[in-house]
């Protein structure tokens, strides 16, 4: 075993400033349910481990004057699940987090680590697309924000600059008739990494569609935003033409790889299949509001 | 290489240990703290034998840095028993032959535990999710999840 060096610092400040100080040789440690994976592969060979856990900031789920949440990039699924009024303000994107692994994985796993992983299959991530969630990120040169769909660049990849830590997810206010879903191909019933992954959110008025966002994994380098799907259902009362223009728009987005998993042709058609089943449930929790 | 110096709780007895930094929580309770209940068969996550509770939380015992157990309160398949007196689903697990090989079974017990904690009602569709991450090599799962159930039951028929 190589010498690693753990630190577990109290404020961001000191995380921030050992991580740039480590000059890539440092791995952030929330869950871990990666990163000691890739430990044990030997994938990683981190010189330092920074815990995020003892950062307040990083573990604490808030709602903000505005009426929407803030979520610590190191909060555990289970925690997320446990909140009385998150889950109700948006089942889809929690439906997504606690689609990562087992109970026991959603005792660590965070929306932070499924983002920062890089995976164009980690499921939280279409969800927080969907949502327009926005994600705060400090690093040497301070604090920046920027949409989710921002942050991967590809397969084990992200945007962030070296020294930048993912410290929240900031989900906007809910207006009234709003809902979001996310549904995702896998050929079990658990356990399982996405063949495509969809998450929807829609605010209706009176049963037309008010705002509409969709977010698409597993079938491109990165977690896709299909704006092309949003807007057309924007206006509509989701009518089937008006189902079926967004389900092609989200076929056109794919650009996926023929794997194990699945093959080109399958999952573009299954994306298309997925936006519709998941439009529907977020319709229908919409309208429950 | 320097080891790191852990306080913590494990079984509600208060421990101290040292380890390697890159360690994880399944080494030290097989290692230094001689606790080898607890399974290791995957090592990534995937199996659920090493399964232990931290502050009551469901957790992987190989995903988890042993230097993080630093002020928690850790509890293992060793702490389940009250004495000589098994924890229901220990006994129901035996009467009903919910166990062949075993190597599974201290990490079934311990996640069959946190879900009746959770919900003491569970249909089968849920105890059959609260367990998906325990895997049974023997392939066992049918009687496993028939003692759940049946514990569930005599735990609510005796609260």
């Amino acid at each position: 075993m190589t010498d690693i060096r753990y630190l577990a610092p109290r404020t961001l400040d000191e995380a921030v400033g050992a991580f740039a100080a480590a000059a890539g040789a440092a791995r952030i440690l929330a869950g871990g349910t990666d990163l000691l994976v890739q430990m044990r592969a030997g994938v990683a060979k981190p010189g330092t481990i920074i815990d995020i856990k003892k950062i307040p900031e990083l573990t604490t789920i808030e709602q903000t004057a505005e009426g929407g949440f803030r979520i610590g990039a190191a909060v555990p699924g289970v925690v997320l699940a446990d909140h009385p009024a998150f889950g109700k303000a948006w089942p889809g994107v929690l439906e997504a987090i606690n689609l990562i692994g087992s109970k026991q994985v959603q005792g660590r796993a965070s929306p932070g680590g499924n983002l920062c992983n890089g995976s164009p299959a980690g499921d939280s991530v279409p969800a927080m697309i969907a949502a327009g969630a926005v994600v705060t990120v400090q690093g040497p040169n301070g604090r920046r924000s920027m949409p989710v769909e921002a942050v991967p660049a590809g397969p084990g990849r992200t945007n962030l600059t070296p020294g930048e830590i993912v410290v929240s997810f900031t989900l906007p206010p809910r207006p009234n008739g709003s809902g979001d879903a996310y549904l995702r191909m896998i050929p079990r019933t658990e356990m399982d990494i996405a063949v495509v992954g969809m998450g929807v959110s829609l605010t209706l008025e009176g049963g037309v569609v008010k705002a509409a966002r969709v977010g698409l994994g597993a079938v491109a380098p990165t977690v896709l935003l299909v704006e092309d799907a949003g807007r057309a259902l924007v206006g509509t009362r989701l009518e089937d033409a008006a189902l079926e223009a967004a389900a092609a728009a989200c076929r056109a987005a794919c650009k996926p790889i023929n794997d194990k998993r699945g093959t080109i042709a399958y999952r573009i058609k299954v994306a298309g299949v997925l936006l519709k089943r998941t439009a529907a449930i977020a319709a229908q929790r919409a309208g429950g509001n | 290489m320097s080891k790191l110096h852990v306080t913590t709780s494990v079984n509600g007895e208060p421990v101290e240990f040292l380890t390697d930094p890159g360690a994880s929580m399944l080494d030290a309770l097989r290692g230094p703290l001689g606790l080898t209940g607890t399974k290791e068969g995957c090592g990534t996550g995937d199996c659920g034998a090493c399964s232990i509770t931290v502050d009551g939380r469901l957790v992987c015992a190989c995903l988890m840095l042993a230097v993080e157990a630093e002020g928690h309160e850790i509890a293992t398949i060793e702490g389940m028993a009250d004495g000589e007196t098994l924890h229901p689903l220990q006994r129901k697990f035996l009467e009903m032959a919910a166990l062949q090989c075993g190597i599974c079974t201290p990490g079934m017990l311990i996640s069959a535990r946190a879900l009746l904690q959770k919900n003491p009602d569970p249909s089968e569709e849920e105890v059959r999710f609260g367990l998906a991450g325990n895997l049974c090599r023997c392939t066992g799962y049918d009687k496993i999840v028939r003692a759940v159930m049946e514990t569930a039951a005599e735990m609510r028929g005796a609260a």
